[in-house]
């Protein structure tokens, strides 16, 4: 699967106005937005640009055991080595992808609004810290992020919060699992309600509608499902430039600006693109560690660091879950995203509990193709296993939030090195108690949906065994007071004139809802600011 | 059940492989192989794989396999591990795989641990009869809608049937 034209021209551009660093959905949205204003914009990401006519054979990647998650989209081990140094490991090349598109590469794709009281968690809930803008700020940027990327929802949840239009496109409808949930959930009173998805329901912004691969999560065959690529190759309309395979090594600069991101090619060489302003959308761990890896006499700790935050209170959604067995048939596997939620519980937030949510899965179990190619069975015994052990799983999930806590860090380790002989990202996380204990909350609401439903439980994830959900926040927080944040609510950094971040590096507290939306909606917002300044 | 070409063309749509071709195939820069000694295994193969309540196997196996055949490297795999295939059942049986009877072919794989074995398509032998015979068998069938029905699935994961699956329940 060859990925990308290995004799394009990766030469910097001149000129330029604008350099973009990261192809994800952060840096796609940016530089979409100021080439349509007019101005010459260069993004540089590190990936490469991955040939859409290769998808199903990614997806065949994804459904066979041969291949990890991290294959599927050609994660190379050298070019993205890291180390996990805190209490939990974390699996960072699980937890994104590089390459023209991002980590929405491989995504789930739901996008739902943080809630208000998530701007002001210490005034509100007594724990974390506010955000230095509020819902009211991010409103109409979270209207925009919904129009860009397509989102399917409906007016049903009552826990949201306002909004002033619908969604862009009708909801998915719920799933046969979740009608038998919906009769468990109204003997306990638990409200169920649609998922927000970057997935088109329809046919929209010349994209199809899904047609049920079920394979999401690596691989969206289709396009149905929103990924990055879209502004991406929307902005080289408008006449940006995308180098791909052009990892930036470090940014150049004075006191006051930076002048050059410094960039390797795959040929060996090394070039400097200079642009007026630069937005790093590295994502939540590569953002950090540029900045670090940019150190100098003027910035000995790291490049924006004048506050020593820079990597500091990184954070990521925690992830509960409970499932088991039902003595009738369930459905599932036939779609690989959700239909259901729960956010009842989540503004009960406060000191001692986290803000979470529940979702209601339509893949519980193995999928017989998955458990075909993985026995040690063939012809009517693999059939026999396949009947018995397909068709009656139900499971549900929850992402609870994490404070950010000081001991919850992105650094550098110099003791290992990637390709281009720079520090590894360490992703040091730690967690607390106070997810944890939400954990157990989380676990007990589960177990009683599932007794109400009649199910055997078969599985838990718990506090012993949680994970992350792969949100990487809280790197370079956002906040009014130079000493205690990296970005002021412009999301320019307190130290350099000509440096935007948008990433969830920025969000200074998590909420549990999936970033993505609110990572857009802050894209959208640093363009405007940016357009203020050019 | 009734496996049809239809059927095969169904699965091959979920691997991004499609088409006909006929006729012998030399993938570019490779030696040319032996189509039907590959088509032959399969087919025999899948005779021990699938079981026994589908029929039309043959039909089924071969459309699946032209498809396969568009991608060089897939079938430069194929060749080394069919071969491999063949070497053994000569050893054991003094026969090629494909000219063994169905418990015979059986044990052939069993002998060289086809059926503990994890697929790799670099691997060992056995991995990579796993990947190349065994575990490409099972994918274009189960990932199939027709594989897919055998065990209550009609839109099986790698199969794009469509949103009213999911919604619908079993009785309906
Ligand atoms: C399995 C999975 C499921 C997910 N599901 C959801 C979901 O349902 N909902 C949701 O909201 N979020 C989800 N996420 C998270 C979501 O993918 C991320 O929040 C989102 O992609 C972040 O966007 P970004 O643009 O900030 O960073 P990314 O998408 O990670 O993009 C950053 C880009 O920057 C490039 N880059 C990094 N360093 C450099 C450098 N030095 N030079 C040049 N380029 C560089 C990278 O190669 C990458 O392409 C999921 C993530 C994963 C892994
Ligand atoms: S179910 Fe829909 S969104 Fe998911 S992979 Fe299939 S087409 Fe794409």
């Amino acid at each position: 699967m060859p990925a990308t034209d290995t004799d394009a021209d990766r030469t910097p551009v001149g000129d330029a106005d604008v350099c973009v660093i990261g192809a994800g959905p952060a840096g796609g949205l940016v530089a979409d937005r100021l080439a349509e204003a007019g101005h010459e914009v260069v993004i540089l990401e590190a990936g490469p640009r991955f040939d859409s006519a290769d998808r199903l054979a990614r997806q065949e990647r994804g459904i066979r055991p041969a291949y990890d998650r991290p294959a599927i989209w050609d994660s190379d081990p050298e070019r993205d080595a890291y180390e996990s140094s805190g209490e939990r490991f974390y699996p960072l090349n699980h937890a994104r992808a590089r390459g023209v598109g991002g980590s929405t590469l491989h995504w789930q794709g739901m996008v739902m609004r943080l809630h208000e009281a998530d701007f002001n968690s210490a005034s509100i809930r007594g724990v974390g810290t506010d955000w230095p803008i509020d819902y009211e700020d991010l409103r109409p940027y979270y209207a925009a992020a919904e129009r860009e990327l397509g989102v399917a929802g409906a007016d049903d949840n009552p826990f949201a919060p306002p909004r002033e239009e619908p969604h862009p496109m009708p909801a998915f409808r719920p799933s046969y699992s979740d009608s038998l949930f919906a009769e468990a959930c109204d003997g306990l009173e638990i409200a169920m309600h649609s998922v927000p998805n970057a997935r088109n329901s329809e046919a929209y912004d010349g994209r199809n509608a899904c047609v049920g691969y079920g394979t999401c999560q690596p691989v969206c065959p289709s396009g149905a499902k929103y990924d990055a690529t879209v502004h991406v190759k929307r902005a080289e309309r408008k006449g940006a430039t995308v180098i791909d395979r052009a990892p930036v090594q470090r940014l150049e600069h004075g006191p006051d600006t930076i002048e050059a991101a410094v960039y390797a090619t795959p040929d060996g060489e090394a070039h400097r693109q200079e642009a007026d302003a630069f937005v790093i959308a590295c994502g939540g761990v590569e953002t950090p560690r540029l900045l670090l890896l940019s150190e100098s006499s003027h910035y000995p700790d790291g490049l924006a660091n004048s506050s020593g935050l820079v990597g500091t209170f990184f954070m990521d959604h925690l992830f509960a879950g409970t499932g088991g067995v039902l003595d009738e048939p369930t459905r599932q596997n036939h779609v690989g995203f959700l239909t259901s939620e729960s956010h009842q519980f989540y503004d009960e937030a406060d000191a001692e509990y986290a803000p979470f949510k529940l979702e209601f899965f339509n893949y519980a179990g193995p999928s017989p193709v998955g458990m075909a190619l993985t026995g040690d069975d063939w012809g009517d015994d693999l059939l026999a296993r396949l009947r018995s052990e397909y068709g009656s799983h139900v499971g549900m999930g929850g992402l609870v939030e994490q404070l950010p806590r000081e001991n919850s860090y992105v650094g550098l380790d110099a003791s290992t090195t990637d390709d281009h002989g720079n520090p590894v990202p360490d992703v040091h996380w730690n967690v607390g108690e106070r997810a944890l204990r939400t954990i157990e909350r989380v676990n007990e609401i589960q177990e009683r949906i599932l007794d109400e439903l009649g199910a055997e439980i078969t599985w838990q994830v718990g506090r012993e065994n949680t994970g992350p959900a792969y949100h990487h926040m809280g790197t370079t927080r956002m906040g009014d007071d130079p000493t205690e944040s990296v970005v002021g609510p412009d999301l320019r950094t307190h130290d350099l004139e000509n440096c935007w971040i948008a990433s969830s590096s920025v969000f200074p507290t998590g909420g549990a809802m999936n970033p993505t939306l609110t990572i857009a909606a802050l894209a959208l917002k640093a363009a405007d600011h940016i357009l203020e300044r050019l | 059940m009734k496996l049809t070409r239809r059927d095969a063309v169904a699965a091959l749509a979920a691997l991004g492989v499609g088409g006909t071709l006929s006729g012998c195939v030399a993938p570019p820069g490779s030696e040319p192989v032996d189509v039907d000694r590959l088509r032959e295994t399969l087919v025999a193969a899948a005779d021990v794989i699938y079981p026994s309540e589908v029929s039309g196997t043959a039909t089924f196996v071969e459309t699946f396999l032209e498809g396969r055949l568009e991608d060089p490297t897939h079938v430069a795999g194929l060749d080394e591990a069919v071969t491999e295939l063949d070497d053994n059942a000569m050893f054991w049986h003094d026969e090629r795989f494909a000219a063994l009877s169905v418990t015979d072919r059986e044990q052939v794989l069993r002998n060289i641990d086809v059926d503990t074995a994890d697929e790799d398509p670099t691997g060992t032998t056995s991995e990579r009869v796993r990947y190349y015979v065994v575990n490409d068998l099972l994918l274009a069938l189960y990932a199939s809608p027709a594989g897919g029905e055998l065990v209550g699935i009609e839109n099986p994961q790698g199969h794009p049937g469509g949103l009213a699956s999911y919604q619908r329940g079993p009785s309906a």
